[in-house]
């Protein structure tokens, strides 16, 4: 049972570094304990949000498959 | 304008320089041949492969010349799966193996083998019992570096040949990024095949070292010729055989004392950088490393404007992150290791390098990093 998203961004066409700047850029728009989705194609995003979450002090809770792209998601911690 | 690239190749040795002019006047001459020509050639040749199987701690029958590190690589690791394939053809490699052993390894599963990519840690460390635990019955053959070429770090080379020899199971050691930088003896590392290339270590591009231990069963595949053992077909490149000799003798003998030298420096940078620069990592181990390698990723820069103003402003740097890469795909070794694939700078200093130039490194990579991500799609952040 997935938890509710928040927000979901959308970066869909977008390579890298352009997911992990939309995940720092928008992470601030939810509450603490809220979780954002991005949404993405791009092969290096799969690698680099979670060591975003890692350097950043913020949970990463997974990567799943969506209509295009993966849907990755992170919980903000702070 | 420092060139701080030596890991995708180095410029040629001045040693190298005046062997290779002289090789081409005195060994032009097919080295198979009788006649006092090929004699002369005969000559250069043996003395080329005598000096540089002793470097590597190889008999000079065990060395084979190839036309590349690449081909040594591919040619060292496909005659031991050929030799071996009545008991399978199945292949264990680490995950951060260079791309010449991954393609040897695509080629063996697309004709049904199984291959086992071992897992690395943070570090880029390759797990010796997860290796040895992947070594099955039908193991043909095991492949690891000695050190990584994009992040340096060392290899348990030595503990996993251990396992490869408990389980009779040849171990191929892809020592382009070691050969004269590190001591790298064939024996002590218990490799059964060993692969280097000239163009690393200030030899002339086109010469690849493989070493075939006698004893190792490995068989040529595709078409057999007599020349180099009948392991690497066509006539040799002697001119560049017998300076990436020269070459390698000279590096060898100023090996320690430049590792002494630029290891501090590369000390410098992976504990100055972070200090000036915000959101960055510097990645790979900080002690079982190459003396002269280090790599680092910068959050929210573009890997590929990174490298091109570094180039702008006289700094030449290679990057692993996807956009420079013509795949577009970020680089396997930084994936394995989960670190930061964008804004991803290696940097290899060189015999050419100085403390200055280490400096300036130092002093120009935060600005252009500052001004990117001011500049860049992180503007607004």
């Amino acid at each position: 049972m997935k938890e509710a998203v928040a927000l979901t961004i959308d970066t869909l066409g977008r390579r890298c570094p352009v997911p992990v700047i939309e995940l720092a850029k928008h992470i601030g728009d939810v509450a603490v304990g809220d979780v954002v989705e991005v949404l993405s194609d791009d092969e290096a995003s799969r690698v680099d949000v979670p060591v975003w979450c890692r350097m950043k002090g913020h949970d990463y809770l997974g990567v799943s498959p969506a209509a295009v792209g993966n849907a990755l998601r992170v919980r903000r911690r702070h | 304008m420092p060139y701080l690239d030596s890991a995708s190749g180095a410029p040629l040795h001045p040693a190298a320089r005046e062997v290779l002019l002289a090789a081409y006047d005195e060994g032009w001459a097919d080295p198979s041949r009788l006649h006092r020509e090929g004699r002369r050639a005969r000559a250069l040749l043996d003395a080329a492969r005598e000096q540089m199987a002793v470097l590597v701690g190889a008999r000079p029958d065990e060395l084979t010349f190839t036309s590349s590190g690449t081909t040594s690589i591919s040619a060292g690791l496909t005659g031991l799966l050929a030799a071996r394939a009545r008991f399978g053809g199945d292949l264990v490699v680490s995950a951060v193996e260079h791309s010449a052993v991954l393609a040897v390894a695509e080629v063996q599963e697309g004709a049904g083998a199984t291959v086992t990519r071992v897992g690395v840690d943070r570090a880029g460390t390759v797990d010796v019992v997860a290796m040895s635990q992947a070594i099955t019955s039908t193991t043909a053959a095991v492949s690891l570096q000695h050190a990584n070429h994009e992040v340096g770090t060392v290899q348990p080379v030595a503990a996993v040949a251990q396992q490869c020899a408990t389980a009779r199971v040849p171990l191929h050691v892809d020592a382009a990024q070691t050969v004269g930088r590190l001591p790298v003896n064939v024996g002590a590392l218990g490799a059964s095949v060993l692969s280097a290339s000239a163009h690393k270590w200030g030899g002339p591009p086109g010469v690849g070292l493989l070493v075939v231990r006698k004893g190792v069963r490995w068989r040529a595949t595709g078409p057999v010729e007599e020349r180099e053992a009948g392991r690497a077909p066509g006539f040799v490149n002697l001119p560049a055989v017998a300076a990436a000799a020269a070459s390698l003798d000279a590096v060898s003998r100023e090996r320690d004392r430049e590792a002494a030298r630029l290891s501090p420096l590369v000390d410098r940078i992976r504990s100055e950088m972070p200090l000036r620069l915000d959101d960055i990592e510097v990645v790979g181990d900080h002690v079982r490393r190459l003396p002269h390698l280090v790599t680092f990723s910068c959050l929210y820069v573009d890997g590929e404007a990174l490298v091109t103003e570094l180039d702008r402003r006289g700094i030449s740097v290679s990057s692993g992150s996807s956009c420079t890469a013509s795949t577009l795909r970020p680089s396997h070794v930084l994936e394995a290791m989960g670190v930061l694939t964008h804004g991803n700078v290696r940097v290899s200093l060189g015999r050419d390098t100085t403390a200055e130039d280490v400096e300036e490194l130092l002093r120009v990579v935060p600005e252009v990093v500052r001004h990117l991500r001011r500049t860049g799609p992180a503007a607004a952040l």
